[in-house]
């Protein structure tokens, strides 16, 4: 198969696993990213793949060939870094063609191909001057040139965008996007930013503690996140949880925390299985609905942050936080009516946050 | 504020002076005749400054030594180049390779290695010289300027070691991992990256091994024989083996002469010595 294939990979430091029987499979093509905080093992499972470090046990293709004991130059693989990593005593155009020279390709050849990527991603001006005499936004620039020059099957980028600022992030998040739609080569991305992995990927595979908790479309992976971890690691502001059963009222189901009834409005029909059992309902910010049909809450906060405002209430024993436009502002100390939107709602086992899928 | 800056510059006066007046005394002591240092004082400026001292402690003086040579520093100053040049450039170049493996590759037992390294710094040369004679000599190199070179090299990788490998410490990992991406291996990454960067500790390295070995005596004394003798032995045996009075203004000429390389390396490359120093260099 072509792209990348991760059979069974594990990675331990001394004897300690950090990592076990990871199983990826990434399309020709494809851009994947992997999404998790800080220690969740994203960065050392992108040294893996590129041979940056080795794997402990399991098997690693690209492209159908096993490549698990090759070093990685010979992998055929390009790989971008947080802190650009361009040589510091080297022009731009020699940080591009270093790879290529190091090959063993003829000068004029590299000159030619270097001058195509400087042209590509408008840094041909800059091609003579030192990285030190660069902005961060112009290094990553140069930096992914000297990925592209290669022509690689796949590219892997360590948090590339983590160095700039917000403005430039965005745009370079957008640079990137239209780079993979013309190219069209496989991408392997990490990131602890849900926002650039919900935009760039075509498939995000979210790890914690070493594991895969999810690997599915980025539509899916919001929707309908595989367990409590997934759920409230992606999405700002986070998920809210509420522990308790659902129950009957007259025709309708409520969510019952114990403390109090949360009404639910198109409930799916495989939900009223559930009725009676323990569980953690997870509803998005967004699915909190203002509705006078719904249950009394009191208004603890209200953050207008421009296209919306994040409203963060006291219900049924609980404190939720609701999204909503600006339209009408909320004021702290005053009453709202909510209900939950039971048809984009979440349900979890409370022993071990899985989640349960309605049939 | 005014008495803090006067106290300061006080200081900094007194402290110049006591270093400078040794260099004042020697140059004009060696700008002055016989006659002179004989009826005056050793403050006084040479009332008819000559260089002929100068001559005399270069060129020898031939009527006043025996045999066919005339004692002067010239030819053990070329002797003193032929020690400094290779020894110079293998120690740093080795300890610049050795730095670079010990502090980037991970090999089992670099640290302990560098231990032993460092520990070697610290013993004095004392201690080591007559295990040192023996080696050189089993090799058959003793008494010549290629077993002085061997010492001298064997001395200062060491240091040049610790330098190198403190400064490759620093480099990004990531600035690696880049490299081994590129197709980079040992002596590559080694040639086209890190050389480059470490050029003002190279800059310094070569300062101070430069300045170690010119200004050596006891290994040169020690190693180097009849023929390996460096300028610090001739300038001994000049000062210390004349006949008849006591030349002071050639004594004087001739230390000035044998200090002058090492003085005119720190003036040409004070700014580049700093920079060095201040990069982290003899940090550890």
């Amino acid at each position: 198969m072509n792209g990348v294939e991760l059979c069974n990979v594990t990675k331990a430091y001394a004897g300690l696993t950090v990592m076990e029987n990871i199983n990826l499979e990434i399309a020709d093509g494809d851009f994947l990213v992997l999404l998790g905080p800080s220690g969740c093992g994203k960065s050392t499972l992108l040294n893996m793949i590129a041979g940056l470090e080795p794997a402990t046990g399991g098997a690693i293709h690209i492209n159908g060939r096993d490549v698990t004991d090759l070093e990685p130059d010979e992998r055929d693989i390009a790989m971008v870094f947080q802190s650009y990593a361009l040589y510091p005593t080297m022009s731009v155009r020699k940080n591009i063609g270093f790879g290529l020279k190091m090959r063993g390709m003829p000068k004029d050849e590299i000159e030619q191909k270097v001058a195509e990527v400087g042209d590509l991603l408008q840094i041909g001006p800059l091609l003579d001057r030192k990285p030190s005499q660069l902005s961060g936004g112009q290094q990553q620039r140069v930096a992914i040139g000297r990925a592209l020059v290669r022509e690689p099957s796949v590219f892997l980028f360590d948090e590339p965008l983590s160095n700039l600022d917000a403005k430039l992030r965005a745009d370079m998040r957008i640079e990137l996007k239209r780079l993979h739609e013309r190219l069209g080569r496989t991408i392997v991305y990490v990131t602890h930013d849900q926002i650039e992995a919900m935009t760039l990927a075509t498939r995000v595979v979210v790890l914690d503690r070493g594991a895969v908790q999810q690997a599915d479309t980025p539509e899916n992976v919001y929707r309908r996140p595989a367990n409590r971890f997934v759920a409230s690691f992606v999405g700002a502001p986070t998920m809210n949880f509420i522990d308790g059963k659902l129950m009957q009222s007259g025709d309708d189901i409520v969510f019952d925390s114990g403390a109090g009834a949360l009404p639910l409005v198109d409930v799916p029909v495989g939900a009223r299985d559930l009725i009676g059992r323990s569980l953690t309902l997870g509803a998005r910010p967004e699915h909190l609905l203002f509705d006078p049909a719904g249950i009394a809450s009191r208004v603890l906060l209200a953050e207008p942050t421009g296209p919306d405002q994040y409203v963060r209430l006291a219900v049924a024993g609980s404190e939720l936080t609701a999204r909503i436009g600006p339209e009408q502002p909320f004021k702290s100390g005053t009453d709202a009516r909510i209900l939950i939107d039971g048809a984009r709602m979440s349900l979890f086992e409370p022993q071990n946050g899985q989640a349960i899928t309605l049939g | 504020m005014q008495y803090n800056r006067l106290a300061l510059y006080g200081l900094l006066g007194i402290a110049a002076l006591m270093v400078l007046s040794p260099v004042f005394i020697m140059v004009s002591t060696s700008l002055k005749s016989m006659d002179e240092i004989r009826n005056g004082s050793i403050f006084t400026l040479p009332a008819d400054p000559g260089f002929a001292a100068w001559g005399k402690a270069w060129f020898g003086d031939c009527a006043k030594t025996l045999g066919d040579k005339c004692g002067g520093l010239s030819s053990s100053f070329l002797t003193s180049v032929k020690i400094v040049i290779p020894a110079l450039a293998l120690s740093v170049g080795l300890g610049a390779i050795t730095g670079y493996a010990l502090a980037v590759w991970k090999m089992k037992g670099a640290n302990l290695m560098f231990a032993a390294l460092l520990v070697g710094m610290f013993i004095p040369p004392q201690v080591t010289l007559y295990p040192l004679i023996i080696m050189i000599r089993e090799l058959g190199i003793f008494g010549s300027i290629g077993g002085l070179i061997l010492v001298h090299v064997i001395w200062g990788i060491a240091f040049t070691t610790m330098m190198f490998r403190n400064f490759f410490k620093t480099v990004p990992q990531d600035l690696l991992k880049a490299a081994r991406i590129d197709g980079a291996g040992f002596w590559r990454l080694f040639w086209h990256v890190m050389l480059p960067l470490s050029l003002p500790i190279l800059g310094v390295a070569m300062i101070l091994q430069f300045t170690y070995i010119w200004n050596d005596f006891l290994l040169g004394l020690t190693f180097g024989g009849r023929s390996g003798q460096p300028m610090t032995v001739a300038l001994n045996n000049l000062v210390g083996s004349q006949f008849g009075e006591k030349e002071y203004n050639v004594d004087m000429a001739a230390t000035m002469l044998t200090a002058l390389p090492t003085l005119a390396v720190y003036l040409l490359s004070g700014r580049l010595f700093v920079r060095g120093i201040a990069a982290g260099a003899v940090k550890g």
